[in-house]
């Protein structure tokens, strides 16, 4: 497969009118990397991804692939492929004509391209499949079709517009962790958009949580999630708890939030309590309404249950805490 | 079968009778007495119930032993085929391109819906008054060959204008392009737009995205308004009348004419042939695409 580039978006703006979509991003993805465009809906990051790929105008700022502005070129000279949301197969071709089409559109004779197209479909193990139309096939089976179909161009980066969110849970999970092998094997950076932190913190090398058309942080998942910069990250990645304190708001992991039986400097009382296998969740909440989350190991809650309505007080340890800007 | 089932059976086909009885009385017994009629005997004044076939045998006279050369039947047969094929053509090329533009190119529905409507605009009058309405643009001294005879392009008002296959070629596509843009408009707007994307993607130019995948995702809409045209071309004999100025034969116009001198068993045996031949053309294009999967 091909030389992988790094990929750097510098100042990348997309403005509808008056409505700025993405404001001024800044972001390089080294070579090889599987990056995560996270956010919630209305963020931007479907944008980026569309700017990324071509498929949408560049208000201002430049999008470069290793050495070449890519900016101004037409999709398909770009060395990007893109996976389509709810995959976007050509229903009237058959599997194989699918994964063909950008060969044939190259003016690649029809045996070599079927050649080309059957090895691809060997990879994500559709060989079978290969005479049938998309219609005859289920949600993960059409995705690995076109998965194949924006490999066949052989490009340095894919593109995966929220790639698992038409699947059913199980199949998500398991699609997730051939995406990630796949990313592996090939070497080439995947760009994946999603607005599941799960999804995200599973595969991504680099995380980008986006906001209002900003980044609002990057970093391995590990970072983001224990060191979250905002409020909004410490929100978004969950597991959580935002408290006020004397200085500042500070976030502090659900599973390092302990709460103690009777009055305290954090008073609380106690509103739901879930059984969730290794943790038991409880949900506080304080006098002015706030609620917190504490997951407490099953054998520490087992030692002094506490039930609904009880009275406890909040606590963590210092080095838990972490500012938030 | 229980007592409820054998009620819901009977509430289906409750359900669907009322319009089966009007296929029935308006489509199929008329059908059935033409078919019926067609195989009489008949003499210069009345129809004699008797099996004949000489309603068919009478009208294809000749045609067998004058072969090589084509009788009036069959010559009749090959304008009107000429007729609908020229009409089919170029009804399909600008309403292939209307739709085309209705689909892709106007964004906002608001305009869609109004430029769907400005479409509708030759049906706001008569099909006659909108032929009538050729004669002052087409005629010796009409618009047209004034406008040419002015620019001294030609020197003597050019008659091909009017009353030809020029002009009943250009009358009946006025007319009936519409039939072809509604339901090929209605198939491109059903191509999800990541389809155009993916192709972009992947390669295609503009030209590749329309042949590659547009053309074929809007085959059913291109066949139904394929078989609006060619149905109606084929039985039309207003149009090719006036248009033609009484000059040029039409299938529809035997029936026609037979019609007029009470002739009902030939003029039914030439219905029938006409139906018969109508229907192929439509297997033959139905053969093409399955339509019923895409309605």
């Amino acid at each position: 497969m091909p030389h992988p580039a790094a990929l750097e978006l510098a100042d990348l703006t997309r403005r509808y009118g008056p409505v700025v979509a993405v404001d001024g991003i800044d972001l390089k993805i080294p070579a090889g990397t599987y990056c995560c465009l996270l956010g919630p809906s209305g963020c931007g990051k479907t944008t980026t991804l569309r700017m990324i790929a071509g498929h949408e105008a560049v208000s201002e700022g430049d999008v470069l692939l290793g050495e070449a502005n890519v900016t101004d070129l037409p999709p398909a000279r770009r060395g990007t492929a893109m996976m389509f949301q709810s995959y976007a197969l050509f229903p009237h071709l058959s599997v194989l004509d699918n994964v063909a089409f950008a060969l044939k559109m190259r003016g690649v004779d029809k045996k070599t391209r079927h050649d080309k197209a059957r090895a691809l479909l060997d990879l994500v193990a559709m060989s079978p499949y290969a005479a049938r139309l998309p219609s005859q096939l289920s949600g993960g089976q059409q995705q690995r079709v076109a998965l194949a179909r924006a490999l066949i161009t052989e490009p340095q980066i894919l593109l995966l517009d929220e790639p698992l969110s038409a699947l059913d849970p199980f199949l998500r999970v398991k699609m997730r962790a051939e995406l990630k092998r796949l990313q592996r094997e090939l070497g080439i950076t995947f760009i994946h958009v999603t607005h599941g932190q799960e999804e995200a913190m599973a595969l991504a090398d680099l995380v980008v949580l986006m906001n209002g058309g900003r980044i609002e942080q990057q970093g391995s998942p590990r970072d983001v999630f224990n060191a979250p910069r905002t409020e909004f990250v410490a929100r978004f990645m969950g597991g959580h708890n935002v408290f006020e304190t004397a200085a500042g708001k500070i976030a502090v992991r659900s599973d390092l939030t302990r709460l103690t039986r009777g009055d305290g400097p954090r008073p609380a009382f106690v509103r739901t309590i879930e059984y969730q296998g290794p943790h038991v969740h409880v949900v506080v909440a304080t006098a002015d309404e706030a609620e917190h989350l504490a997951m407490i190991p099953e054998a520490v809650f087992d030692r002094d249950p506490f039930e609904p309505g009880a009275v406890v007080s909040i606590a963590w340890d210092a080095e838990a805490a972490h500012a938030l800007a | 079968m229980t007592p409820s089932t054998i009620a819901r059976h009977m509430v289906a086909w409750a359900q669907a009778a009322p319009m089966a009885l009007v296929f029935l009385a308006f489509f199929v017994i008329p059908l059935a007495l033409v078919v019926t009629v067609s195989f009489w005997d008949y003499n210069d004044w009345e129809m004699i119930p008797t099996f004949s076939g000489r309603g068919y045998t009478e009208s294809f006279e000749g045609c067998l032993t004058k072969l090589p050369e084509a009788c009036t039947m069959l010559k009749t047969y090959g304008q009107t085929l000429k007729f609908s094929f020229l009409v089919w053509f170029f009804t399909l090329a600008i309403g292939f391109t209307v739709a085309y533009f209705l689909a892709f190119h106007v964004t906002s529905t608001t305009w869609q819906i109004g430029l769907s409507l400005l479409c509708t605009i030759p049906f706001w009058t008569s099909n006659v008054i909108r032929m009538i309405a050729w004669i002052p643009l087409l005629g010796r001294n009409g618009l047209v060959n004034k406008t040419l005879v002015g620019l001294h392009l030609v020197d003597r008002p050019v008659e091909w204008l009017l009353y030809s296959e020029f002009s009943v070629v250009l009358a009946l596509v006025h007319l009936f392009t519409f039939f072809m843009v509604v339901p090929i408009f209605n198939s491109m707007i059903r191509i999800d737009r990541r389809l155009i994307e993916a192709a972009r993607d992947a390669g295609a130019t503009g030209w590749q995205t329309l042949w590659n995948v547009i053309v074929p995702l809007s085959k059913p809409g291109i066949v139904i308004g394929s078989i609006f045209v060619v149905t109606i071309v084929m039985g039309d004999f207003v149009t090719v009348g006036v248009m033609g100025g009484q000059q040029i034969a039409s299938a529809g116009k035997i029936v026609q004419t037979h019609l007029d001198a009470l002739q009902f068993p030939v003029a039914a045996a030439n219905a029938v042939v006409l139906l018969a031949a109508t229907l192929l053309i439509i297997a033959a294009m139905t053969r093409l695409v399955d339509v019923r999967k895409e309605l």
